[in-house]
């Protein structure tokens, strides 16, 4: 695979199924679904032929309704869960010549502790409660290799800075933590091992808006600061128009839409997206 | 106690424990999972280390059984007189003398041979468990050599009291490959794990699982770059009773709180205090 547009990230027909399938849903003729799933055997259809690129220092919105699919594709990505089939390809791995969906264990761990970051919508899965928040930070900082204390303290203070968690909080558990905080430890701890690529699931989604407004700007200079690309997902349509250049739209599973957002959010083509636009408004 | 057969298991029992440990020895570190007995003693007592001990027993074998380094605790004593009982082998508390040693959280201080075999009672095999409850995720994990969570909890202990406050139990690296629990000994035990010669068998009755350290084989505690592994310090201790001051030590406090030290291998001790006299 040779990237003639040096794409960060090229997904290429990604799909992903949960359920047996029947003969009716295997079947490419009969393949009818109702929404994502499947009315005969109730086999859901995650995401169905998705392909997509990411460029290098770009912000990507990802939207969509609940169950479309936008958050088990970056699971896919960040190798939480395995896709049924497709291919991934990734810049700064093997410079994109290797499927990396085929990669060992060993070798996709070793990708998404050192080249990328997520935050998760639920705090509970990015982040290990009972340990401070500095280790939780400092987690992915041992995962890429790092073994000195004074170094790995210093790095993790230094994200914990930017995300503005209070200095004498540094060594309390996240447990104790604020939503919006622990959304904003999460995001240290993904910055912390300098990713190429952070994905972003519903990082807003229960904060209220003073918080949502803080996260927000925090997103926007880190990606300034850091030049580093960014997938959001989001199903709130100000947190894309915000932040993200370029997005794209999924509905049960399939990508309907996508282009820059301006001229999405003015002029959107999918019966869909113009639901969503309106109802924005 | 004619009923039962010679090391109390039945033949079947002692082959899948001794296949168990072949497997253990050839992949040095890797917990292997084995049928773990019923024991005439309840789970949490010694039962893995036990079962490991009858499975391999001779009938020339000497025997010694060691309880957080003495020879006379209950625990110790219940085990020795079972063993005995079903085998009639020779019971020893010389560390010299014996063939098989069977411990709980100490290993003897006098350096070990290649002709004896040291067995370890472990509680809990897994030293990732307090990250990751799940046995499905922690096999996942030893796979695919991921053992950031055992420096978290290193990391974190530093974090909360500046230093590396594992008591017993601080995980070790076993031939550049697998983090293992080296049961509840102290630190200050650790470096005799490093290129034993004696073969070291850890056996978890509860856990079902069995792991070795073949003789000659590395085994690094885990440390960071710039926070060297330490053991317990007892720098200016000396034993009442013998006068060692290399070895670790037991603190006493007798009535008007008087504070004294004592070798905790109990039979080092006396050893050392009966050469003494002479």
């Amino acid at each position: 695979m040779i990237f003639h547009d040096q794409a960060l990230l090229k997904a290429v027909n990604i799909n992903k199924s949960f359920g047996q399938g029947c003969i009716q849903c295997k079947n490419k003729e009969t393949h009818i679904l109702k929404k994502n799933y499947c009315p005969v055997c109730g086999t859901i259809y995650a995401c169905r032929d998705v392909s997509l690129e990411i460029y290098p220092g770009e912000i990507l919105g990802l939207v969509g309704e609940s169950g479309s699919g936008k958050s088990t594709l970056l699971d896919i990505f960040y190798f939480d869960t395995p896709a049924d089939d497709g291919e991934l390809f990734f810049q700064h791995w093997e410079e994109g010549k290797d499927n990396i969906l085929d990669l060992s264990s060993q070798q996709k761990r070793c990708i998404r502790n050192r080249l990328l970051g997520k935050v998760y919508q639920n705090p509970l899965h990015g982040l290990k409660m009972d340990f401070s928040a500095i280790s939780n930070v400092v987690e992915k900082l041992i995962a890429a290799g790092q073994r000195n204390v004074k170094q790995m303290e210093t790095g993790g203070n230094e994200f914990l800075d930017h995300v503005n968690i209070p200095f004498f909080r540094r060594k309390d558990v996240p447990k104790n933590f604020s939503g919006g905080m622990q959304q904003r430890v999460q995001i240290a701890k993904a910055l912390s091992n300098q990713p190429s690529l952070l994905l972003l699931d519903e990082v807003t989604t229960g904060l209220d808006l003073s918080v949502q407004a803080s996260v927000l700007d925090l997103i926007k200079h880190i990606q300034r600061v850091f030049k580093v690309s960014m997938l959001i997902v989001s199903h709130d349509l100000r947190v894309v128009r915000m932040l993200a250049e370029r997005m794209i739209v999924m509905l049960d599973g399939k990508i309907v839409e996508q282009g820059l957002t301006d001229q999405i959010l003015e002029d959107p083509q999918h019966a869909y997206t113009q639901q969503l636009v309106y109802s924005l408004l | 106690m004619n009923s039962f057969p010679f090391a109390f298991f039945d033949e079947g029992s002692k082959r899948e424990i001794r296949r168990a440990t072949l497997k253990a020895i050839a992949i040095p570190g890797y917990q292997v999972p084995f049928a773990s007995r019923e024991m005439p003693i309840a789970r949490g007592w010694g039962t893995g280390g036990l079962q490991l001990t009858l499975s391999l027993i001779g009938k020339d074998d000497v025997l010694k059984v060691i309880d957080q380094g003495s020879d006379e605790s209950v625990n110790a004593v219940n085990i020795k007189k079972f063993i005995c009982k079903t085998t009639n082998v020779e019971l020893t508390e010389d560390t010299a003398k014996a063939s098989m040693i069977q411990s709980r959280h100490r290993i003897p201080e006098m350096p070990l041979r290649e002709d004896q075999v040291l067995i370890l009672q472990v509680p809990i095999p897994e030293p990732l468990r307090y990250i990751e409850p799940s046995e499905m995720e922690t096999k996942k994990l030893h796979s695919e050599n991921e053992y950031s969570g055992a420096w978290l909890m290193l990391f974190e202990q530093i974090v909360k009291f500046g230093q590396i406050t594992s008591g017993a139990d601080h995980p070790v690296c076993v031939h550049h490959r697998y983090v293992m629990a080296p049961s509840p000994i102290p630190r200050f035990d650790n470096a005799k794990l490093d290129h034993s010669k004696a073969l070291i068998l850890f056996g978890a009755g509860r856990e079902k699982k069995v792991y070795a350290i073949p003789p000659y084989t590395s085994v690094v505690s885990l440390a960071f770059d710039d926070l060297p592994f330490q053991v317990e310090n007892f720098e200016g201790m000396v034993c009442r009773i013998c006068g060692s001051s290399d070895v670790y030590m037991d603190e006493l406090m007798d009535q008007d709180g008087k504070v004294t030290y004592q070798c905790n291998d109990t039979s080092h001790c006396y050893e050392k205090s009966q050469r003494g006299e002479r």
